[in-house]
């Protein structure tokens, strides 16, 4: 077998031939992305580790190569994927369709699997890094220190391979690898009060140059005027030119920097985009997103619980429907029969639900509906389970810490506020990948749910130790004496004169008054 | 031991006058290597003499040596491990001045007769060592395995015997700024490597791959030389060279055969040009090295160009017949198919397009035989000695069957090398060696390893030591009434 690389990292390209992989995403998450406070997200991830691959037709045994899938991208990206098995994977229906190419898709090739305890560090960005051509060395990626992309609020990688048509007739296909990173900094509440950023900042380095690989290299900084005033902000170096879109529903303009045009590095050998803003500005004006959701466990006790999910939707006069994908490890037994869906008062019921039940300690329960939003709604979906007692052999190292079920998946083509034109693919092929828009008055957005923490009814690990020692001190006692009595001889003795004891003993009584022995 | 075919043709008028008996008829030479104090290999070289047959002997009536080996080789039993050999008379045309010995491309040689049956002995005896293999080619192959031999680390440079290996071909562009590199791998693989691979093909399954890799560093600074005005990289600097890269190159992810690395090194134009230097200070001619086991490295300058007021990058359009010979050569070394130093009336034929000869592979087939065997005895033995040591150990059937399977495809190889049987005996010598590993590795047997003695102990003498203590105080006491009794008889009260 031959197979040459140039731009595409070899291990990536191997793994995807040798697999029979179609499409592949890995993100990795640390922290949640604040609806409310930061906008919707360009590309949300759950918190954790999240895998979901499609497989080609050819692959006969799809879960042997699931299997072996997870282990090898565990050992390329320093993550332990390998946990990933049969109890934390799902095959989803509905929602997770493929973003590249497919001819027919038959959801049997589709495995998704989260892991919400993972955590990310350094030793999972220095491998993404790796893979790129320039690696950190040139280019965009030198900003990407550990030390500073750590020191935020939200930090998410992620790896995309799908198939693409090589050009407009689609007589070729070939792999396209995306990688993403989402950094929050989040200046503002962690202690300096302003809101004024600039890479040196954020980075504590500049950019001096571009990749000599790249075929583009660019800088978008939104610098969207808000209630229409402008004046309001002013970016320096002054960008060379400007860029106006519509992303997710919304009219932006953005200031573009090309690090590929000479013109750019001419008056100062690196680049430091700075923003200031010219007016104070009092807490953050975003438009709230028009679907937001929430999710959360209540109830009391080890026994029972509920998990109840809240979807907003704020557009004024449209409905639209959205794709709920609920993934509840086997140990919370849900019961359907309790599922209400209950949206303005009245009960909503879903026109699809697609329902597969847990077995214990192999499947987890799988929970997929298509729900229709009324405008300006809320929409709540509870649900109870029971806990389950699990053997003592199963509970992690820290029992007490709580369990985590995974975030749950919303996906809807959201209408926008405002029609979108048809944006040139051509020009700006990595922006319109980013906010794609498949015509122009909606949007597809794929939003994820807090993890719940649940905790479980935990055993006393201490108990073999304390049945050890109870009972052996109750055999020791009863037994002991038993036979004694049983077995004890009895002979004269004669009184014996002093003792150390007795001595001491007469000693405590003259302290006390009272006569000696 | 092992045995080799050997058939010696005597063309007319080359027969010797001291024959012990006339054509044809067999003999047997066999003679020990001993590999250290306690093992050694026998040898054992079954000749047939016979005269040659009127194909035979037309086909010997060509001009030139290489035409009669072209012409004798479909005549010849081809079967791997046997040797032909073809006695010419002395006065004969077909070997040039000065040379005795001939040895073609596929398993035949042509050498001259003169001098009586001593004398051809002890060509012939030069001959196997060349042909077949040497004393120290099985010591090696077995060094790695048996403790005590008597070979240094030298002996230990050749590639270990797998079933596929990956070779991966890097281009490392350190300065892509200054140099675009353009390669055709594809077509220089089709043309220059898949040959020699498929000729391979009968050792290990091979697979090949390259991959561009940017910003790698060596690891080493090197010098700058005034009199040359080019930098110089010292031969003791080579060790150093390649451990920053490795981290670059990445393992194969997907299978788990062994990986040999061979790597383009463009140096940075500020470094240019870049020379290695061997031990003596002189340039290496090739410009390049090779580390045993791993791969090879070779260093392409570029020659700067004409005006400097060139438009970077430079577009470097790599000379790909110049970079696989020397790739090639470096594949032949790593697998132990050098020459080695030969005595002047012995002349060699260049394999030509295929990169090495049938006799090459044989010795090479030899080496790996012996070498899977040793190894499939040392994975058994240290097995056996596992379940020696820790008695917990549950081995399941498959494993119990895996490992019978090793036995007897062990015993079937030895048996098949003993008579000559390179092919078969190379085949069921892998078969062992997958069996063996495959039944020393399942992790079932891991399942009971640790559950310690103490732990046992804990549990039951918290129970057990209160309810002996008792038991074993009285069962004193009547021990020392039963002697007191004994001492006393009569004491009645």
């Amino acid at each position: 077998a031959v197979s040459h690389y140039r731009l595409f990292p070899k291990a990536l390209g191997r793994l995807v031939a040798a697999l029979g992989v179609r499409e592949l995403h890995l993100a990795l998450t640390q922290g949640f992305w604040r609806t409310r406070a930061w906008g919707q997200p360009p590309l949300q991830a759950p918190a954790g580790a999240e895998l979901w691959v499609w497989f080609q037709p050819t692959v006969t045994d799809v879960d042997k190569a699931w299997k072996e899938l997870s282990n090898i991208l565990s050992g390329i990206f320093c993550a332990s994927l390998n946990f990933i098995d049969s109890t934390n994977t799902v095959t989803p229906t509905a929602s997770f369709k493929p973003l590249g190419l497919a001819n027919g898709t038959d959801h049997h090739l589709l495995r998704y699997a989260v892991l919400p305890r993972e955590v990310v560090c350094t030793e999972n960005l220095t491998p993404w890094k790796k893979l790129l051509p320039c690696g950190s060395k040139a280019g965009l990626a030198v900003l990407l220190k550990a030390e500073r992309l750590f020191h935020s609020s939200y930090h998410s990688q992620a790896v995309h391979i799908r198939p693409i048509c090589r050009d407009a007739s689609c007589l070729a296909v070939s792999w396209e690898l995306r990688q993403t990173l989402t950094v929050v900094f989040d200046t503002f509440s962690s202690g300096q009060g302003k809101k004024d950023w600039s890479l040196f900042k954020m980075f504590s380095r500049t950019l001096t140059d571009a990749c000599p690989l790249a075929s583009q290299s660019k800088v978008y900084v939104d610098i969207s005027p808000k209630n229409k005033e402008k004046e309001l902000l002013e970016v320096t170096p002054p960008p060379a030119s400007v860029h106006e879109a519509i992303v997710q529903g919304d009219k932006r303009t953005y200031a573009v920097y090309d690090l590929l045009s000479p013109s750019l590095f001419n008056t100062s050998r690196s680049l430091n985009v700075q923003l200031k803003w010219k007016r104070p500005q009092d807490s953050s004006e975003l438009p709230t997103p028009v679907l937001h959701a929430q999710r959360y466990v209540s109830g009391y006790g080890l026994q029972t619980g509920e998990i109840s999910t809240l979807i907003y939707n704020t557009h004024p006069y449209r409905a639209f429907p959205v794709i709920l994908l609920e993934t509840v490890p086997w140990y919370l037994r849900l019961y359907v029969h309790t599922l209400t869906i209950i949206t303005k008062g009245k009960e909503n019921k879903p026109s699809y639900i697609h329902y597969q039940p847990a077995q214990d300690r192999r499947r987890p329960h799988l929970l997929e509906m298509l729900i229709q939003l009324p405008a300006n709604s809320v929409t709540k979906i509870t649900i109870q389970f029971e806990r389950a007692l699990l053997k003592w052999t199963e509970y992690p190292p820290d029992p007490n810490h709580g369990f985590y079920v995974s975030s749950s998946v919303l996906s809807a083509l959201v209408p926008s506020v405002i029609a979108m034109k048809d944006v040139d693919v051509e020009q700006s092929p990595l922006f319109t990948s980013l906010f794609p828009s498949s015509d122009g008055s909606s949007y597809f957005v794929r939003l994820y749910t807090e993890p719940l923490l649940v905790n479980l009814p935990t055993p006393d690990f201490s108990m073999p130790y304390n049945v050890i020692c109870l009972t052996c001190t109750v055999v020791a006692v009863c037994y002991g004496s038993f036979y004694n009595l049983l077995t004890r001889t009895f002979h004269v003795e004669e009184p014996s004169r002093g003792g150390l004891a007795k001595r001491l003993a007469n000693i405590i009584r003259k302290f006390r008054g009272v006569p000696p022995l | 031991q092992l045995a080799v075919p050997v058939a010696v043709v005597f063309a007319p008028g080359s027969v010797p006058g001291d024959l012990p008996r006339p054509l044809p008829f067999k003999d047997v030479q066999e003679t020990e290597i001993s590999v250290n104090v306690r093992t050694s290999v026998t040898s054992c070289y079954q000749m047939v003499y016979r005269s040659t047959t009127a194909q035979e002997e037309a086909a010997l009536d060509v001009a030139t040596a290489r035409e009669a080996d072209a012409a004798l080789h479909p005549l010849q039993d081809a079967s791997l491990g046997s040797l032909t050999v073809y006695v010419v008379p002395e006065t004969s045309c077909l070997l040039p001045q000065g040379i005795s010995v001939y040895v073609g491309k596929h398993r035949s040689a042509l050498v001259r007769a003169g001098g009586g049956l001593a004398t051809l002995h002890t060509r012939l005896r030069q001959l196997m060592q060349v042909m077949s293999f040497t004393d120290s080619s099985i010591a090696a192959a077995l060094s790695d395995r048996m403790p005590g031999s008597q070979l240094g680390p030298d002996a230990r440079r050749h590639l270990k015997s797998s079933l596929g290996y990956e070779i991966t071909f890097s281009p490392l562009n350190p300065d892509p700024k200054s140099h675009a590199v353009h390669w055709d791998i594809e077509d220089a693989v089709n043309r220059y490597v898949q040959p020699v691979l498929d000729k391979l093909s009968l050792v290990a399954n091979f697979s090949v791959d390259s991959q561009i890799l940017y910003y790698a560093v060596l690891g080493v600074t090197p010098r700058f030389d005034k009199e040359s005005s080019s930098f110089l990289l010292s031969a003791h600097s080579l060790p150093h060279v390649i451990n920053p890269v490795e981290a670059r190159l990445g393992s194969s992810a997907a299978s788990l055969y062994p990986v040999l690395n061979f790597l383009l090194y463009v140096p940075e134009r500020s470094h240019s040009p870049l020379y290695i230097q061997d031990k003596d200070g002189a340039p290496v001619s090739t410009n390049a090295f090779h580390s045993p086991r791993w791969g090879g490295i070779m260093l392409y300058n570029v020659e700067a160009p004409a005006s400097p007021q060139a438009s970077l990058p430079l577009h470097v359009y790599v000379d790909m017949v110049r970079v696989m010979e020397v790739f090639l050569a470096q594949l032949r070394l790593l697998f132990g198919l050098s020459r080695e130093e030969l005595p002047p009336e012995i002349l060699l034929e260049s394999p030509g397009n295929e990169g090495l000869a049938d006799w090459e592979l044989d010795r090479l087939l030899w080496a790996h035989t012996v070498e899977n065997i040793a190894t499939v005895s040392t994975t058994l033995n240290s097995l056996a000695q596992l379940l020696d040591k820790i008695g917990n150990i549950v081995i399941k059937d498959d494993v119990a069957s895996e490992v019978y399977r090793a036995v007897a495809s062990a015993q079937s190889a030895m048996a098949k090398l003993a008579t000559g049987h390179l092919h078969s005996a190379f085949q069921a010598s892998k078969e062992a060696v997958t069996s063996s590993e495959r039944a020393f590795f399942d992790p079932s047997l891991l399942h009971l390893l640790y559950f310690p003695d103490d732990q046992k102990f804990a549990i039951y003498i918290p129970l057990f030591l209160p309810m002996a203590v008792p038991i074993l105080l009285s069962l004193a006491k009547i021990v020392r009434e039963a002697r007191q009794r004994k001492k006393e008889p009569t004491k009645i009260d």
